[in-house]
């Protein structure tokens, strides 16, 4: 049962919960304002709020100048595309792992965790070279492969505590019924796994999205992504807030949107069900 | 059950991600550990033959090495300290009823999803420039004299950036084990009396621990290779060269290979202590 509150705690609650939540939440909203106005408004003191005039021009700038559509693009195939082929590799893995556990089955998940831990300035070296090697320095494959690598254990395991909490008895009803291996995968369990599938692809795209090391280290001018483009207006160039703002807008804005919806889904991802 | 024929099968589904996974852990890691004992510079001639434990010698005596330790260990410590005394006062209060839950959620878990180069120069030029961020502008407002935070501070500066970018992370978790908590259990401390803070001390907090032990773990983890926060604001200048930033620089910048793997390697090898404590928690819930 809930707790009885008065309204007037309510109101007091209610009314600091907004001045926090706005507070964390101001600085992007001062990004997106100032990405409207004129470099001239953009730097104003005392600074302006609303009561200026709102402007589109820095975003053609910003696209014009540093050619954003590129950039995304690269942004959306990277984490898109290390995502799927992560998702493709971890689901037989942990369907496995949650419905036909073996003696190995704890220590396979605990380690496959451990490889996520490794610092990747550690191995920084080993792979740039692999990368030169192989010619995919400045490549989108090469970062592809690279981002699904770093996912993989964080891929594997959100799945595999979805799948845990498929009950075994469908499935051996499915079996008994006759279904083959495939069927039962195929007709089962996927109907049943969909909704922890796409949780598990939508933060995974967020990471790769957010991934900074990698991007920033492996890519020049070809298969930057996003977190590169905005890498390079950390010099700045006479006035230049509105137009890094616009930039930062157009940056952060599709995945702020993918990552409202995933919030719930972040504790079980990010915690490897450590804390429920 | 499990038959022979399905675990056979099961063990095939596995082994692609294992495979992968095998290959990028030791492939990697054993080209470091080979460099590490090599004096290695690819624009000098490249492999120069081994030489024992020199680059790790050189590593640990160089005048940059104890700092670089400091400056993490600071970076690391404060931003945990900041997260997890806010993440808990957050927690209780999101965790009240109150108007708007849902968006104010919203709000909070925001900075998480932005990337650490915007989160990073937005704060340095918009809140923190000493002639037209924000902060200066507030300081004159009051009649103080802005405040060049990042020559002046530059640590705290990147210590408040990544606090900001991991707040919510640490919030959300500590908000999700507060609701998991009794109400029950607490109603009946206060009808029996029990003040505020007794109540927090003895109930809330001890129902936490595990939650708090996981946020201060993972983070670590997260926070030991920060890297595009402080590559875009001060390049590791100014006494935020952390150790992940010095191992960058040795093997980017000054491409000695030798020298920068074994600071790698004592990267990794830090990385795995704070990892051993957190998998014993990961491993005891996989039990239950």
């Amino acid at each position: 049962m809930a707790r009885r509150v008065s309204t007037r705690r309510k109101a007091i609650t209610t009314l600091a919960a907004w001045s926090v939540g706005f507070l964390i939440f101001f600085p992007i909203l001062w990004t997106v304002l100032t990405s409207f106005k004129t470099e001239a408004q953009a730097i104003a003191d005392p600074p302006l709020f609303l009561g200026f005039d709102w402007t589109l021009e820095n975003y053609a700038v910003v696209q014009e100048r540093s050619d954003y559509l590129r950039f995304l693009w690269n942004s959306v195939i990277i984490a898109g595309g290390s995502t799927l082929l992560g998702t493709m590799v971890a689901i037989p893995a942990a369907w496995a792992m949650a419905f036909v556990p073996g003696k190995k089955t704890k220590d396979i998940l605990l380690w496959m965790l451990s490889t996520k831990m490794l610092p990747a300035v550690g191995v920084l070296y080993p792979i740039y070279l692999i990368f030169i090697q192989l010619g995919l320095l400045d490549s989108r494959i090469g970062l592809v492969v690279v981002l699904m690598l770093c996912n993989l254990p964080i891929i594997v395991w959100m799945l595999y505590t979805y799948f845990k909490e498929i009950p075994g008895e469908i499935l051996e009803a499915a079996r008994m019924d006759g279904a083959t291996l495939r069927e039962e995968i195929l007709y089962v369990l996927t109907p049943m796994a969909v909704p922890g599938i796409a949780s598990t692809i939508l933060l995974n795209i967020i990471l790769a999205w957010n991934e900074a090391f990698w991007t920033l280290n492996l890519t020049a001018a070809k298969a930057a992504p996003l977190t590169a483009f905005i890498a390079s207006y950390s010099s700045p160039e006479g006035l230049f807030y509105a137009k890094l703002s616009a930039a930062s807008t157009l940056a952060i804005a599709p995945i702020l949107i993918l990552g409202w919806f995933s919030q719930k889904q972040l504790v079980r991802g990010l915690t490897f069900g450590a804390v429920k | 059950m499990a038959t022979q024929h399905s675990r056979a099968a099961a063990r095939l589904m596995m082994a692609p991600a294992v495979v992968l996974l095998l290959g990028w852990m030791l492939v990697p890691l054993i080209m470091t550990l080979t460099f590490s004992f090599k004096k290695y510079l690819p624009l000098k001639g490249g492999d120069l033959g081994w030489v024992g434990f020199e680059n790790y010698i050189r590593f640990f005596t160089a005048s940059a090495f104890w700092p670089s330790v400091l400056s993490t260990l600071i970076l690391v410590g404060g931003v945990l300290a900041i997260t997890v005394v806010l993440g808990v006062l957050l927690a209780l209060l999101l965790d009240q009823p109150f108007w708007g839950q849902g968006i104010v959620r919203i709000l909070v878990i925001a900075p998480f999803f932005v990337m650490p180069t915007v989160s990073a120069l937005v704060w340095k030029n918009m809140f923190m420039d000493p002639v037209n961020g924000l902060f200066a502008h507030l300081f004159k407002a009051f009649g103080a004299q802005p405040y060049d935070w990042l020559s002046q501070s530059p640590l705290l500066s990147i210590i408040v950036i990544v606090a900001w970018q991991w707040l919510p992370f640490a919030t959300l978790i500590l908000l999700t084990a507060i609701q998991s908590l009794d109400s029950e259990q607490l109603e009946a401390a206060e009808m029996d009396g029990a003040p505020v803070l007794a109540r927090f001390g003895y109930i809330v907090l001890p129902h936490l621990a595990r939650a708090i032990t996981v946020v201060i773990l993972i983070q670590t983890i997260f926070l030991l290779s920060i890297f595009a926060e402080i590559f875009v604001t001060t390049q590791g200048s100014f006494g935020t060269k952390t150790l992940t930033y010095l191992i960058y620089q040795r093997v980017l910048e000054s491409q000695n290979v030798g020298l920068g793997s074994a600071g790698g390697i004592f990267a990794v090898i830090l990385a795995n202590i704070v990892a051993i404590f957190l998998m014993r928690i990961v491993g005891k819930n996989l039990d239950a």
